[in-house]
């Protein structure tokens, strides 16, 4: 075991977040709900402070890597990890938060839900992912997997008088519960196996022959499920198109974005770091996994007319390239599936802006064909929808395209050719459906009345900006990529130090 | 400011400019988007001149990346600068002409709907040449090269409701693909042999083996060994003949008249055209080692040199004219390439894309006075009537057709001094050809500038039924009014034309004076441009009576060129002046003889290319499309694939049953699948047994 003190100064960002959570809580209860508003600018206020801490922190980690020391800095007796590819994939989660709550702001007034739950409920969930992406111990992992997981439960189920919400959120719950259990499962086989919960410890007795391999590939088997039920990876992705659904847009949004990174770094710490040494094996499961995804994700989105049905496949699709980069096992191959899982986050944040903002006043914006003809009543958006669908088919100049390059290239790199051909095939067929919103916005004739896409200024500005960020990420990408892949490599290269010991 | 910020905002000033005009044009008007533009173009062009003197005065030239795009397979995509003496005299050369016609152009284009998309377009077509001539590797070399085309297109085609501009601008951009098909090919060659795309790393190669790699050979066929450098140069120079108009990949730059006239003094004195030249140029290192390539440059630039020149005789409309002469011009640059005198070759650029860019916009200043009639045999005796036009055209022609002490002079003179001291094959044509040149230049010259400004004023007798020839549908398509009437009196143009003709004639007259000493004899090039004095000595004779500008000017007046010049525009006083009946005649008996109808048509390339080329190219396709893609690709492959998807996607949506136990049970079943799957497999690899 390395020695370590409880050194909780390490995990500011992540204390000042819970104790702010509890803050906007109490304070709460004191606003009365035509005043919302208030707790709202307060949430994104601990939003920004939340994010300078950890700017703070990646700076600090960054340097300490500049000095020649390494830029992981544990805390709690070696359970929790400041280092900068947590720190970075937490300013991705802040950016993906403060985007639901600004983009959802009408929506959710319209809809009675803009109440205190929604604003405490929405920190605590970011809490457990930020715990996530920093935890270094199985419990750790699993309690803050554990907070997300039940916050964004009770968040779907927030409108209690609507029926596909409350299904949606019994699915998720009972489904997600299940999950939990295996991945519980696992983790206990894990230890069973290695006697120890610690992720470096663990590698450390693998790559010291210190483990029972039998229980080692049960326990790894129920991890994979797990790690697959929270992708939204097939065969675990059932729930997503009913969640997607059912739930308020708004809070499709927040499972379509931001917890994907939550995810990854789950992934790069348990399986990459714990299990680096098993890397070709469980890569080979999540090869399987990937595929499956890609080719189930594509093909059943092509039937979909529902756009967030479309939406929640193409997301299983997404995650499928995802874990094509990180079946590597390799540094690039991480760094391609971190820059995928961030810019992804962008890309949904903005795909579900943009239905919230047609959504309005009743009518829920659900249909394929409720776009026909939105160049006719707001060209600015259709272009914005444009860039956001051609991002999401990968065409060149937009940042999707970036993201699928480089995971093919990490493919190419590990000689795995054959792999990227289906994953291009599949991407090509997938580019089907992208289009297809593209079509239907410019060339069909509007039904019915026109609707002008409503919304409140600031967050048809700040969704230009997003949807615009898209193209600039996509002809300049280097900046992000070469910084996450700086972090990854930090943080692999940390990883393969503590397996010495 | 350091360096590196104002070479950035060199090309993003235009850059912005077009976005801002494309835009936003719609919703800034007309005034806002013009201001725009114009800033942001003057802006590059003051940073430019301030880079050459910067340069001039013992600066360090720049080569860096600005940005890794991408790194693939170890070759990195970058967008990098070298900014030395070359890049910096046609970095100002390029804005300044810009500067010129986006002033011009807001008298010019006044009255069109398409304002702003003009002035969004023109300020693009200058980033495009700017980020072409400041590149520092191929990449970005062929981006600049690729947007210059693309735009281009677009501009050619900005009339694009007449037939005529959007059939020229489709052929401009076909022929530019033709010669862009070499060019890339010739950059894959490069990448392929010295492993890298920049240009220092490459020319550092060959500087380090000159012998080895001149000795190197690949194998395109089977059994015939290809010197890998003259295939290259080949190759790279074929990319120039599409940009740079050398026959016979030159048929697009006549039709491509069909543009607003700014875009012929931009596309045609300064920017585009001048790629081709400028790139064999910055190549140097690289075409000095061929002497086969050389060669090849020698003759192509040669026959474009002469026979495009002839074609400029027989033409009547005012802009056909100077682009044939345009046409002629770079084959004179063309040739001197041929003979290694790279550094003459971009002097030539540089003096023509002056004077020429003056003769374009004073023959648009006559079209606007002229309202829209282009026939010069409608015009004559407009000296009184267009006093600035006047003197600013005969400025540009004298300075054209070579006169001593004018910027064209030492330029040609250069040349015609460098092909005779050359020593490859074919400099004895090409010697022959340029002299020749330099008559039939003087006479059409001459020819367009008795007839325009001087003699009778035609136009009252002309009336509107002037229809002739080709020019028809060109005419007919001018929906507005077009031609004065037989009352009419031209008027001179605003000063927002005059005074760009004014500026532009400043430096048709100067600038060869003050420039050749340093640019020819001195050493404003050295370190830039490679030249083999050994191999190729021609240059060395330039330099000796380059070197005192004046003595060279008085010398003139006993060398064979001048006196050719001087009959050249006796002959058109003569025929056009004097005896018009002799012109008659002559035509008369050309056309019994058939050179007539052969000129008229231009040698038949266009017969070749449209009804030779285009004609099979568009019967394969047509036999492609009906068996292969009809039948084979849709109906088999897209209509059965689809079909295929379809059913699947059907398949997968059933599975999709909304109720949570089918749910639960997919993912219980897919755990016990990798679970069982796996412990077999690695129960039968021995994972285990350890």
């Amino acid at each position: 075991m390395i020695p370590t003190s409880l050194n909780a100064w390490v995990a500011t960002p992540e204390i000042f977040l819970l104790c702010s959570a509890c803050i906007v809580l109490l304070f709460d209860l004191f606003v009365s709900d035509a005043r919302k508003q208030v707790t709202y600018l307060l949430t994104l206020l601990v939003l920004a402070l939340t994010a300078v801490l950890t700017i703070q922190s990646l700076q600090q980690g960054l340097a300490l890597s500049a000095s020649g020391v390494s830029a992981a800095r544990f805390a709690f007796n070696h359970m929790y990890v400041a280092d900068p590819v947590a720190d970075f994939a937490k300013l991705g989660m802040l950016l993906g938060v403060a985007l639901v709550l600004i983009y959802g702001r009408s929506y959710a007034i319209d809809r009675g839900i803009f109440k205190g739950e929604l604003f405490t409920l929405t920190l605590f969930s970011l809490l457990g992912m930020m715990v996530m992406a920093s935890a270094t111990n199985f419990l750790t992992l699993y309690v803050g997997l554990e907070l997300l997981s039940l916050a964004i439960y009770a968040l779907v189920a927030l409108p209690r008088g609507n029926v596909r919400a409350s299904e949606a959120a019994m699915k998720y719950f009972v489904l997600g519960a299940l999950a939990s259990g295996m991945l519980l499962y696992g983790l206990s086989m894990l230890y069973g196996a290695t006697g120890s919960l610690d992720v470096y410890e663990v590698s450390a007795r693998i790559a010291q022959a210190q483990f029972n391999p039998m229980l080692l590939t049960f326990g790894m088997v129920f991890v994979v499920t797990g790690i697959g039920f929270k992708l939204g990876a097939v065969p675990f992705h059932m729930w997503v198109p009913d969640v997607y659904e059912g739930s308020p847009t708004l809070l499709a949004q927040l499972i379509g974005s931001a917890p994907k990174l939550a995810a990854f770094v789950f992934v790069l710490r348990l399986l990459g770091e714990a299990m680096g040494q098993f890397g070709p094996l469980w890569g080979e499961m999540l090869k399987y996994i990937a595929i499956l995804s890609l080719v189930i994700g594509n093909l059943a989105a092509i039937a979909q007319t529902n756009i967030k049905r479309m939406l929640a496949y193409s997301t299983i699709s997404h995650m499928g390239f995802l874990l094509l980069g990180v079946m590597t096992h390799s540094e690039i191959g991480y760094a391609a599936a971190f820059f995928y899982a961030m810019t992804y986050v962008i890309t949904a944040a903005a795909s579900f802006g943009l239905i919230m903002l047609l959504s309005r006043n009743g009518f829920e914006c659900e249909n394929i064909a409720d776009f026909k003809g939105l160049n006719k009543r707001s060209p600015w958006f259709a272009g914005m929808m444009l860039m956001v669908m051609f991002s999401m088919a990968g065409i060149p100049a937009f940042v999707g395209f970036f993201a699928k390059l480089s995971v093919l290239r990490a493919l190419v790199d590990s000689g795995l050719t054959w792999l990227a051909v289906v994953a291009i095939v599949f991407s090509l067929i997938g580019a089907f459906y992208y289009l297809r919103v593209v079509k239907v916005m410019y060339f069909d004739e509007p039904e019915g009345e026109l609707l002008a896409p409503a919304g409140e200024l600031d967050a048809k500005l700040l969704l230009s900006l997003n949807c615009l960020l898209l193209l600039v990420l996509g002809v300049f990408p280097n900046q992000l990529l070469t910084s996450l892949s700086h972090a990854v490599n930090l943080t692999m290269a940390g990883s393969a130090g503590m397996m010495l010991q | 400011m350091d360096m590196k910020t104002i070479y950035l905002l060199i090309p993003l000033a235009p850059l912005f400019g077009a976005l801002v005009a494309g835009l936003f044009g719609w919703a800034i008007g007309r005034k806002a988007a013009h201001t725009v533009t114009i800033g942001g173009v003057a802006v590059s062009f003051l940073l430019s001149a301030y880079t050459l003197k910067y340069l001039l005065g013992g600066g360090e030239a720049f080569n860096g990346t600005v940005y890794t795009w991408t790194v693939i397979a170890g070759v990195d995509f970058n967008v990098g600068f070298l900014v030395d003496t070359l890049t910096a005299m046609m970095m100002c050369v390029v804005t300044f002409v810009s500067l010129m016609v986006h002033i011009y152009t807001i008298g010019y284009m006044s009255e069109d709907p398409g304002y702003q998309r003009f002035f969004s377009y023109i300020s693009l077509f200058t980033f495009s040449m700017l980020m072409l001539v400041m590149s520092n590797n191929f990449v970005q070399l062929f981006f600049g090269w690729e947007a210059v085309g693309l735009v281009s297109y677009l501009l050619i085609g900005f009339w694009f409701k007449r037939p005529t501009a959007t059939f020229a601008n489709m052929k401009a951009f076909l022929i530019n693909r033709v010669g862009d098909f070499g060019f890339l090919l010739g950059i894959g060659l490069v990448l392929y042999h010295f492993g890298s795309l920049d240009y220092a790393t490459v020319f550092q190669q060959v500087a380090a083996d000159p012998a080895g790699w001149q000795a190197k050979t690949i194998t395109l066929f089977a059994g015939h060994e290809w010197n890998l450098l003259a295939v290259t140069c080949i190759l790279l120079f074929i990319g120039a003949m599409g940009k740079s108009a050398q026959f016979p990949l030159h048929v697009w730059l006549p039709d491509s008249m069909e543009g607003p006239t700014p875009i012929s003094a931009l596309i045609h004195a300064a920017t585009m055209v001048t790629a081709g030249i400028f790139m064999v140029s910055r190549m140097s290192p690289l075409f000095e080692l061929s002497d086969t390539a050389l060669s090849f440059i020698m003759v192509i630039g040669a026959i474009t040199a002469l026979f495009m020149g002839f074609l400029g005789i027989i033409q009547n409309d005012i802009k056909r004219v100077v682009a044939y002469s345009t046409l002629s011009q770079l084959g004179y640059m063309t040739v001197a390439l041929g003979a290694s005198a790279y550094s003459v070759a971009v002097f030539h650029l540089m003096t023509h894309a002056f004077f020429k860019a003056l003769l374009f916009l004073a023959a648009g200043s006559v079209i606007i006075g002229m309202h829209h009639d282009q026939d010069i045999r409608n015009m004559g005796g407009l000296k009184k009537y267009m006093p600035i036009t006047w003197i600013t055209s005969l400025i540009g022609s004298l300075a054209l057709i070579g006169t001593p002490f004018f910027a064209g002079f030492y330029s040609k003179d250069s040349i015609i001094l460098a092909v005779e001291h050359s020593n490859l094959a074919g400099s004895g044509f090409a010697t022959f050809a340029v002299l020749a040149g330099v008559f039939v230049t003087a006479f059409y010259s001459f020819r367009m500038y008795f007839l325009v400004f001087h003699g009778k004023e035609r136009w009252m007798s002309a009336g509107h039924s002037h229809h002739h020839g080709d020019h028809d549908d060109e005419e007919e398509s001018h929906d507005h009014h077009h031609g004065l009437g037989p009352n009419d009196k031209p008027h001179e143009s605003p000063w927002v034309v005059t005074l760009p003709l004014v500026l532009l004639a400043i430096p048709s007259v100067v600038i060869g004076f003050l420039a050749i000493g340093p640019m020819i004899a001195g050493d404003f090039f050295n370190n830039v441009i490679y030249t083999n004095l050994e191999a190729h000595p021609a240059l060395e004779q330039v330099k000796h009576h380059a070197h005192d500008a004046l003595a060279m000017g008085l010398h003139a007046f006993m060398t064979l060129p001048f006196w050719l010049a001087v009959a050249g525009v006796a002959a058109a006083y003569l025929f056009y002046m004097v005896k018009p009946d002799l012109a008659t005649m002559c035509d008369r008996f050309f056309t019994s003889i058939g050179i007539k109808k052969l000129m008229e048509e231009k040698y038949y390339m266009d017969h070749l290319y449209i009804n030779g080329f285009a004609a099979a190219g568009r019967a394969v396709g047509t036999v492609l499309w009906k068996v292969g893609d009809t039948l084979l690709i849709d109906g088999l492959v897209v209509n059965g694939a689809a079909r295929v998807v379809g059913f699947i996607s059907g398949m997968v949506r059933k599975l999709q049953t909304g109720y949570i136990y089918h749910y639960a049970f997919a993912m219980i079943l897919g755990a016990i699948l990798m679970l069982s799957f796996w412990l077999y497999v690695w129960g039968v690899s021995g994972v285990f047994s350890n």
